[in-house]
């Protein structure tokens, strides 16, 4: 019979549990994912006892906390702690999410917070996003112009920016294209949903001018047609955006473009 | 031991016992950071055909410009009639005449290619009803030399920095610019007085880099994170500025602190001033519009120096909302849901997420947060690096150019306007790329690096890394921010900086019981944050050793015991050195130029500053 193993550390094993701080009356439970890519040894989870009449009311407040009182050790990414850069992405309470804009109390019970999902993992929370930018960096995201620039703005009328709007606000934090099955199945040729976003912000913007070439460079059964709507994407990102809209959007230009 | 590098020198060292290895990498350019200022720098001389890296400690997108909401100014006219020169002098009037005049004509003279040049890269604008770039008023800017307000400031609804951050970074792409992500500079390689270069660490895999450059690029922002509450992201700790400081040049103008005078209760997330730009107004715990006694022409957009200390004064006075009566009310409940939706969507979400407020509804609780620093590294407006020798206060520090909030140029002086500070990024980040595409020959040899070119900065990683004292750097960075938010704030006082003085040089001394307990290099973060303590907490020394110095009221600088500005003695710029061995602070002056670049404007002679 064939016998299957799992790859080399993806086993997790219960880690240590942290001593409560002292004196604190209103305590909150996280569990967190640690793996230290420097000792063989496997994941582990670590818990963690939050004070939180000495703590901020945010997930991202919670590991600050714990980074600062307890285990400086722990590794994840941060920076604006106010939802727009992006950084502090990770799988909390079984949901992807900003830690910066989730509120410790929506989540009932412990806080068990992963990497982002079917990342390779550098550290503890930080995953490799490398292949997740490049895949970015693969549909040219900037404007397309053969026309020569006027002297001032190229002229767009409220109706055509409108069309920006619930794509560029779009913060590369990686939550949706981590929740999706197929680009865990697929996520070295399928471009997943925040790119595929990203892709759709350039196609409809009225100034850019290689909706050909665009859509050339996506017709591919994998670098699209992977999508299946399964909708995670839209369920999970933290801006409120919806992904497989922009991809129907563009599966729909896709035939459009044959008549 | 001494294997030898194709730097000429050797790559490998013993520090503490342990040994450690570059790798080695030659350019044309390295700018570290990646900000709005370094990927225009980065785009500028990368379109020029020089060998370009860009070193940052964050994914470009993560920059905290991608945090400036209310627009970027330049004197388009396309909502009435406006002129660079009227934009000038708001500037000059908003500096509280500190700001160099020749610079501030560069600015506003090349503000509107600028933006012209960011649509033309995709920058998704809002809009006029012509198809025009949409521009909202700001605090500050006015038509006809103070006599109208101005809509000068373009706006892509209230997410301007996101946009335009975005857009640079798919720019930058385009050419052949090599990204070192989440590579963190260590220091410097400077040899007699010239840079050569800069030292980094990997954080992804640990190794270390030496990066020899005709051109070093500073880009690396603010260091808001000196302060206990700042709008400012976690990341920005100024490290560029502590390296400066390092290499035994000075910083400028540091007593200078920008407040914002929205940033949310408790939390310090920024609400835009182009609320008020929309029409939203601060009131007190009696309800009044206590903007309109304090400034009666401008009102809720005086400049953010004069709207703090206006809301610090009612808060003292007892004036202040809420239970403890410590903050203000910023009321947008009046304004069309419609134009909420349309135009202030990204701080709307905030105030919910971050007061629990919906703003259709309830005023958001606000309070002046630290913001911006006026001060960094004196540059002239080609972005190149100015020190003082011999009494030659425009000596330029071959190799090292300054851009962004990072440089001290300068253009902001005592207060900057807001709205100002994205397009310094993006105008002196293009002036920065040309500078280097005009004195740089492609490809022309390097010198050899000296031969213990970055062993100080082993010195410096090695000592942190292996620290084992008994305060954490978390402690440490506490009470530094303390001591910040308390004895160098809105109003200040000889006492209050004095004891300011006594406080930071003390956290400074702790300094050497730090404790680090990662003592690992792949994403040390312990590490990193402790290498950042020590980046900040010498800014923070020479911003309050600074405004101990400085005798009077300027811009932000407000003195109690000196309430008055000084032309006659205090019309010049503060450069601050630090000795990090005996760890003392000297100050010098620059004058301030009192002259325009061009004969298209006259300078603008120091009257009073009303609003």
């Amino acid at each position: 019979m064939v016998q299957l193993t799992l790859p080399k550390n993806s086993k997790m094993v219960e880690g240590k549990v942290w001593p409560k701080p002292a004196g604190a009356t209103k305590l909150k439970e996280f569990r967190i994912y640690r793996w230290d890519p420097e000792d063989a040894s496997n994941p582990r989870i670590d818990t963690y006892f939050v004070d939180m009449d000495d703590c901020g009311p945010m997930v991202l407040d919670g590991l600050i906390w714990i980074k600062n009182k307890v285990d400086p050790t722990l590794a994840f990414r941060r920076s604006c702690r106010e939802g727009i850069c992006g950084s502090c992405s990770m799988n909390i309470d079984g949901m992807n999410t900003l830690a910066c804009t989730k509120g410790m109390d929506e989540v009932k019970g412990a806080v068990k917070i992963y990497p982002l999902p079917h990342m390779a993992v550098i550290k503890d929370l930080v995953p490799d996003l490398t292949t997740f930018y490049a895949q970015h960096r693969s549909i040219e995201p900037w404007l397309h112009t053969s026309t020569p620039a006027p002297e001032t703005e190229w002229k767009q009328s409220r109706e055509d920016r409108e069309k920006l709007d619930g794509l560029y606000e779009c913060i590369l934090c990686a939550c949706c294209t981590t929740s999706c099955p197929s680009y865990w199945w697929n996520g070295d040729r399928y471009l997943g949903p925040a790119t595929l976003l990203q892709a759709y912000r350039w196609l409809i913007d009225s100034r850019d001018e290689a909706t050909g070439e665009r859509l050339d460079n996506l017709e591919d059964p994998f670098r699209l047609y992977r999508c299946h709507t399964i909708m995670n994407c839209a369920q999970t990102c933290p801006k409120g955006l919806n992904p497989a809209k922009a991809i129907a959007e563009i599966k729909k230009m896709m035939v459009e473009r044959r008549f | 031991m001494a294997e030898t590098s194709k730097t000429g020198t050797p790559s490998s060292f013993t520090v503490g016992g342990r040994a450690y290895t570059f790798t080695d990498h030659t350019f044309d350019v390295v700018v570290v950071g990646a900000g709005g200022a370094g990927l225009r720098a980065v785009v500028g001389a990368s379109e020029a055909g020089l060998k370009t890296a860009c070193i940052t400690k964050v994914f470009p997108t993560r920059s905290h410009t991608v945090a400036a909401q209310g627009g970027i100014s330049a004197a388009l006219g396309n909502m009435g009639e406006d002129d660079w020169r009227w934009h000038m002098y708001d500037t000059v009037k908003g500096s509280d005449w500190l700001g160099d005049q020749d610079a501030i004509e560069y600015l506003c003279k090349n503000a509107p290619a600028a933006v012209y040049e960011l649509e033309h890269w995709g920058v998704p604008f809002s809009r006029t009803e012509a198809g025009k770039i949409y521009q909202r008023p700001f605090g500050g800017m006015t038509t006809n030399y103070g006599e109208g307000r101005a809509q000068r400031t373009c706006a892509a609804a209230d997410r301007t920095g996101h946009a335009i951050l975005h857009t640079l970074y798919g720019q930058s792409l385009r050419y052949s610019a090599e990204f070192f992500i989440e590579y963190f500079a260590i220091d410097l390689i400077m040899e007699d007085g010239v840079c050569r270069g800069v030292v980094a660490l990997s954080m992804d895999d640990g190794t270390l880099h030496r990066f020899r450059a005709h051109k070093t690029v500073l880009a690396t922002g603010g260091y808001g994170r000196a302060y206990f509450s700042c709008t400012s992201a976690h990341t920005c700790t100024g490290d560029g500025n502590a390296m400066v400081l390092r290499a035994g040049l000075p910083l400028q103008d540091m007593e200078f602190v920008q407040f914002h005078p929205t940033g949310i209760y408790g939390a310090g997330c920024l609400i835009t001033e182009g609320s008020r730009g929309e029409g939203g107004y601060l009131t007190n715990s009696e309800g009044e519009r206590f903007m309109e006694r304090y400034a009666p022409s401008a009102k809720d957009l005086a400049s953010r120096d004069v709207v703090s200390r206006a809301m610090t004064m009612e808060i003292r006075e007892g004036r202040g909302v809420g239970k403890a009566k410590d903050h203000i009310y910023l009321h947008l409940d009046h304004l069309d849901p419609k134009i909420l939706a349309e135009r202030l969507p990204g701080i709307s979400e905030s105030a919910k997420i971050f007061a629990g407020v919906d703003v259709t509804r309830e005023p958001i609780p606000v309070l002046p947060t630290v913001h911006y620093n006026m001060g960094g590294i004196p540059t002239n407006y080609y972005g190149e690096v100015l020190t003082k020798v011999n009494g030659d206060p425009d000596h330029v520090v071959p190799g090292l150019m300054a851009i962004g909030e990072a440089a001290c140029v300068s253009v902001h002086g005592a207060n900057r306007l807001g709205s100002n500070s994205l397009i310094d990024l993006v105008v002196f980040g293009r002036a920065a790329g040309a500078r280097c595409a005009e004195t740089i020959e492609r490809g022309a040899r390097q010198a050899d690096l000296p031969k213990d070119a970055g062993l100080s900065s082993l010195d410096r990683l090695d000592r942190f890394r292996h620290a084992s004292g008994s305060t954490p750097t978390a402690e440490l960075r506490l009470d530094m921010q303390r001591t910040m938010q308390n004895n160098c704030a809105v109003f200040r006082t000889g006492e209050v900086l004095e004891e300011g003085h006594t406080l930071i040089h003390k956290v400074w001394s702790g300094t050497d019981d730090i404790r680090v307990t990662d003592r690992s290099l792949i994403w040390n973060t312990d590490l990193v944050e402790a290498l950042e303590y020590d980046n900040l907490i010498v800014q923070a020394v020479v911003t309050m050793d600074s405004a101990v110095n400085r005798q009077e009221s300027r811009g932000a600088h407000a003195r109690e015991d000196f309430p008055d500005r000084d032309d006659k003695e205090w019309m010049k710029h503060t450069l601050a050195f630090v000795d990090t061995n005996s760890r003392t602070v000297s100050i010098d002056y620059r004058p301030v130029h009192t002259y325009t670049m061009s004969n298209e404007i006259e300078y603008i002679a120091p009257k009073a500053r009303v609003y």
